[in-house]
């Protein structure tokens, strides 16, 4: 038996969830500002945490958003595999978009072609994503991508025979030389294995989990402490002007790979970690 | 930590003593533009017409804002990365700009460029787009209408937050 899902409900969805993106921030993310906050003694860290936790409530109570960059809208849809859909979801999705960002005053960032630069007006298309997961449910998870941080990320192969401390060293290489102009502090998303697309698809779900929680392997959840650790001693810190706090958080991802090889994607989140999901 | 406050466009060339470090409260009259105005103005300067006057002896903010909603003056308006603007720079300051606001690292050799003209970069804080934004003041659009958020604003701020990471001298916080 297929479990009707009317296009309405999710578009009502989907508006909500996008629009409170753009000016909330997630409770995790505020808590972990103040965090920060009271852990920093440096000077320069302090101002700018002040700062950007005073533009949270700023962005919340004057309705502004929390970044001029509005992203683009990235989608991660799970399916249900008792799941039917009344209606084309991607343009659901586009739709919802396209309305919130008009009616929300929300900066267009999207231009239609790479060279030619027109921009679309209305902030769409999304990026989207499908998984087919098993049960009746239908879950949505949304993203705001802001691009300074997006073009601090890559996509990289390395050898098969890395060892972790060269692979702790290549990250912590990576932000080292481009953390400072991501708008620290970050959220580093890693994606390890897979092929090309695989991996830099995991780096970028790895900044949907919650601040805090950890990858389920005790293995790589060591990994992600010591590279927290090891990218915290860099002394970026937030705004790039020096202190402890260069990342609230790492989250790694892994998927099994070619004996060949060893793909490795880092996908930087600035600290307006903009993001939001719902089931049905 | 002293902010040191200062008035635009009186006190622009005071700009050119200050050190790297130190904290700042702008408030007067800025422009902004961000990579395709800047891109636009240089190629003004190439064609040997150069750039409005109003924009000599005054300070670029690269910032596109989300559109200002009714009844209010600006919309989110915090720095974008001045990395891309490098190309720019040495074009920008010689004709008279005095310094830029953003935010992030510059290359090595822009900031000899800073030296070279005595100009400033100043950078205030990336991810504060709604704090920002509440500390303009006024705001219209100056040129390029047709590049939307990425047309050239002039803007009045008030108490707006900024710390100086590449003084005259070329000194850099990045050293």
């Amino acid at each position: 038996m297929f479990r009707v899902i009317d296009g309405d409900v999710i578009y009502d969805k989907l508006v909500d969830v996008i629009t409170k993106a753009n000016f909330e921030l997630s409770r995790d993310v505020e808590d972990a500002l103040w965090e920060a906050y009271n852990n920093e003694d440096n000077e320069n860290a302090k101002i700018v945490l002040d700062i950007l936790i005073k533009n949270t409530r700023i962005a919340k109570e004057k309705r502004i958003p929390i970044c001029q960059d509005c992203g683009m809208v990235v989608a991660f849809v799970e399916i249900g595999d008792k799941v039917c859909v009344k209606g084309n979801l991607n343009d659901l999705i586009d739709r919802a978009v396209s309305d919130v960002y008009k009616k929300n005053y929300l900066r267009p960032s999207v231009v239609k072609d790479p060279l030619r630069r027109i921009n679309t007006q209305d902030n769409t298309p999304a990026i989207v994503y499908y998984e087919i997961k098993p049960g009746d449910k239908l879950r949505v998870y949304i993203l705001i991508k802001g691009f300074g941080s997006e073009n601090a990320s890559i996509v990289k192969s390395l050898l098969p025979t890395v060892t972790e401390e060269e692979l702790i060293n290549e990250i912590v290489n990576h932000v080292k030389n481009y953390g400072p102009n991501a708008c620290p502090p970050l959220l580093v998303g890693i994606g390890i294995g897979g092929t090309l697309e695989k991996a830099a698809l995991l780096s970028k779900k790895a900044t949907l989990r919650p601040l805090k929680e950890k990858n389920h392997d005790p293995y790589w959840a060591k990994m992600e402490e010591i590279l927290l650790e090891e990218i915290n001693k860099l002394n970026i810190g937030p705004g790039g002007l020096g202190g402890k706090t260069t990342a609230l958080g790492v989250h790694i991802e892994v998927f099994p790979v070619h004996i060949a090889g060893f793909t490795l994607a880092i996908n930087m989140q600035c600290s307006a970690i903009r993001h939001g999901w719902f089931e049905i | 930590m002293r902010f040191k406050k200062i008035f635009l466009p009186k006190e622009i060339n005071e700009l050119k003593s200050l050190k790297v470090g130190e904290w700042l409260l702008l408030n007067g009259p800025i422009f902004s533009a961000r990579d395709q105005a800047c891109k636009l103005l240089v190629d003004l300067i190439k064609e040997g017409k150069g750039i409005p006057l109003e924009l000599k002896n005054s300070l670029i903010y690269h910032m596109g804002p989300s559109p200002t909603p009714p009844g209010r003056v600006s919309g989110s308006a915090g720095p974008t990365t001045s990395k891309r603007m490098d190309p720019f720079v040495s074009w920008l300051l010689s004709q008279g700009i005095v310094g830029f606001i953003g935010k992030g690292k510059r290359d090595k050799e822009t900031e000899m460029y800073f030296k070279k003209y005595k100009g400033v970069y100043l950078v205030t804080v990336g991810g504060a787009g709604a704090y920002l934004g509440d500390k303009i003041k006024k705001m219209e659009i100056f040129a390029f209408p047709e590049l939307g958020p990425e047309a050239i604003y002039y803007l009045e701020v008030e108490d707006f937050p900024a710390m100086v990471a590449i003084d005259s001298e070329g000194n850099s916080f990045w050293k």
